[in-house]
């Protein structure tokens, strides 16, 4: 079991013929995605890399293909979609891959996994797979002010997920989402969760790459973070090495 | 991307909200033309991207252009929290009958542009809304439809009981709707928003602030940038899409991914060490994305050791070894380095690497705690 993206996950690639799209849509692919469709404008009637069409908008593409699911890699005008924007997109180990997340450091298994960065989630996902824990689904909601899918969307789907047996969860500073996520984790989430928050030496007042980590006066901490995480039972880590034994811990107890 | 005053009171101007007869001026003689056309006492106001500006002495009333011309001498040039003043806003000064807050920000909870006001104006707002929270009034603004009618007047008469001004504020609410949304800011303010004695509602300061991913699809705003109110590291960094922080550590950090960053910035903490910076190479790297930010790295003659830390997505840690072989053979790296990549084309990365005659670590905390111990030992 997973969530958002499975074996019926049929994906079209928006910008399929760009350096980054082209790379992307290969690698899904290769991991067994069923890209059924790309979107280039202009480009309509081609076929990307013998197999897959690419048509010149994605009403077309839905209506040939019956593609359901959308990963975009294109500057968009409007970010409004299932996740992101700006986010490293989801995937299901051994089923299916949205997004830009290395398939081959991710292994089937039974955690959860959502975060609001990308090459930390990475990091994480990695340091599980070495020690043979592998995941359900891992999920980037991205590092926007304003994002579509968000923790608590994570978390309650991850809770609901028969495949899932525990979760981490990846925050950072700025913002409320990890606080209300941790009243969410106390009121509705009976998995174990264990945390970690990005930005504990970050100064105030200045924006840490991501256009939502920022200190804003002293609201939007990591320690904050973490004492709300710590104080509705989830488990935060100093390092992201310490996810696995904490993990470990956590579902020994359970 | 923070805009002066005298900038974003253009952009006020501009959109038909009435703003004082004003103008900015870089030297002594220019303040005291303005101030002669304005006629009558004039405030001198330090254009500077810093909050306080009038506690810091930025902001200084003269009663005529002469006065106007020893005030602009005296702010001009000096520092207000570390930035230089390098102009001046000549300005009428204001009868004031009245004064109250109007303010756009991008809500994160209500994942909405909030329109945002207060009859307690000319202070910081902050402070309204840590002491007397109840008099700050929001509404949040569907983009589909923007500022309506209803919603201007309603929020209005929060601030006026007459309908006179009340439908003049109405008015100005639905302009700066329309300059948060043409600028792409992420804020925008006007404290004071002030009727005069006549009864005329005109915004005597403003504050914008550009949501940096919003410049590339408006390059008229972002031909305001004043670089000179910016670290020239990050200026250099921002030009060749880095993002890039400095900060008072010796263990420089080159780190593709911002959350990646600020964990390895951690870490580097927790075992002992203090980063010398924030610094991600981003996404798609190209090896001469990696070459400028060795160079600004190395620039900072606190960092002691260099320290890489790849997680290869969209980045591939080829182009990331390349650009660190092309670096290394442009700069005289006179300081170690430490090497974590793993991810996409990491094998590719590992030979490009040793072929140079590096050796590359594949675990974060391995590499870390070497580039803290060797930050240490050459201090």
């Amino acid at each position: 079991m997973s969530i958002f993206v499975d074996r019926q996950t049929r994906l079209v690639v928006q910008g399929i013929t760009g350096r980054d799209g082209s790379f992307h849509a290969r690698q899904m692919l290769e991991y067994g995605t069923a890209v059924v469709a790309g979107v280039t404008p202009g480009r309509g009637g081609q076929t990307f890399e013998g197999k897959v069409p690419v048509f010149d908008t994605v009403a077309d593409a839905v209506a040939t293909t019956g593609a359901n699911t959308s990963v975009i890699y294109v500057p968009a005008r409007f970010g409004a979609r299932l996740i992101g924007p700006n986010c490293p997109g989801a995937i299901s180990p051994g089923q299916s891959k949205v997004g830009i997340i290395p398939g081959q450091i991710c292994r089937p298994g039974r955690i959860g996994v959502v975060s609001r960065s990308g090459t930390l989630t990475y990091e994480i996902i990695h340091q599980l797979t070495r020690h043979g824990l592998g995941q359900s689904s891992c999920v980037g909601i991205g590092g926007d002010p304003i994002i579509g899918t968000n923790f608590i969307d994570c978390l309650a789907a991850f809770e609901a997920d028969p495949g899932t047996d525990a979760i981490v969860m990846i925050g950072e500073i700025g913002g409320m989402d990890e606080q209300n996520a941790a009243r969410y984790v106390a009121d509705h989430v009976r998995k174990p969760v264990v945390g970690f928050i990005a930005g504990q030496t970050a100064p105030p007042g200045r924006r840490m790459g991501h256009a939502g980590a920022i200190i804003s006066g002293s609201s939007g901490t990591a320690a904050e973070k973490m004492e709300a995480l710590n104080a509705a039972g989830v488990a935060v880590m100093p390092r992201p090495a310490d996810v696995v034994p904490l993990l470990q811990q956590r579902l020994g107890r359970v | 991307m923070n805009l002066h005053e005298f900038q974003a009171r253009a952009l006020l101007q501009g959109a038909g909200i009435p703003v004082p007869d004003a103008d900015v001026a870089s030297t002594p003689d220019e303040a005291a033309r303005i101030a002669q056309r304005i006629g009558g006492p004039v405030v001198v106001k330090a254009q500077v991207h810093a909050g306080g500006r009038g506690k810091a002495g930025g902001v200084r009333l003269a009663k005529d252009a002469a006065e106007a011309r020893e005030r602009a001498g005296q702010i001009i040039g000096m520092t207000i929290k570390g930035l230089r003043v390098n102009q001046v806003l000549v300005a009428p000064a204001a009868e004031i009958a009245s004064e109250s807050y109007v303010g756009i920000i991008v809500d994160r909870a209500s994942q909405r542009a909030v329109l945002m006001v207060s009859p307690a104006g000319g202070v910081d707002i902050e402070e309204v809304a840590a002491t007397t929270p109840e008099k700050i009034f929001r509404v949040a603004i569907d983009p589909r439809y923007g500022l309506l009618p209803h919603q201007a007047m309603a929020m209005a008469f929060r601030l006026y009981r007459g309908v006179e001004p009340a439908r003049q504020a109405a008015t100005i609410m639905r302009q700066l709707y329309d300059v948060f949304w043409r600028a792409g800011a992420s804020l925008v303010e006007i404290n004071p928003l002030i009727t005069t004695p006549g009864g005329q509602v005109v915004a005597l300061d403003a504050k914008l602030v550009v949501d940096d991913n919003e410049l590339e699809r408006r390059p008229e705003i972002a031909a305001l940038r004043d670089t000179t109110a910016e670290a020239p590291a990050e200026v250099q960094a921002r030009e060749a899409g880095l993002s890039y922080i400095k900060l008072d550590g010796r263990v420089g950090c080159c780190v593709n991914g911002a959350g990646l960053a600020m964990a390895t910035m951690d870490l580097v903490k927790y075992y002992g060490g203090e980063p010398a910076n924030f610094l991600d190479i981003g996404g798609s790297s190209n090896p001469q994305k990696v070459v400028t930010a060795l160079q600004i790295i190395t620039a900072d003659p606190n960092v002691k050791s260099i320290l890489f830390n790849i997680f290869g997505g969209i980045t591939r840690c080829d182009d990331v070894a390349n650009g660190i072989v092309t670096a290394t053979g442009q700069l005289a790296l006179d300081r170690p380095l430490v090497i974590r990549l793993t991810g996409t084309n990491e094998e590719l990365a590992v030979k490009i690497l040793e072929d140079a005659g590096f050796s590359a670590l594949t675990d974060m905390d391995d590499a870390v705690r070497r580039a803290v111990e060797l930050a240490r030992e050459a201090a």
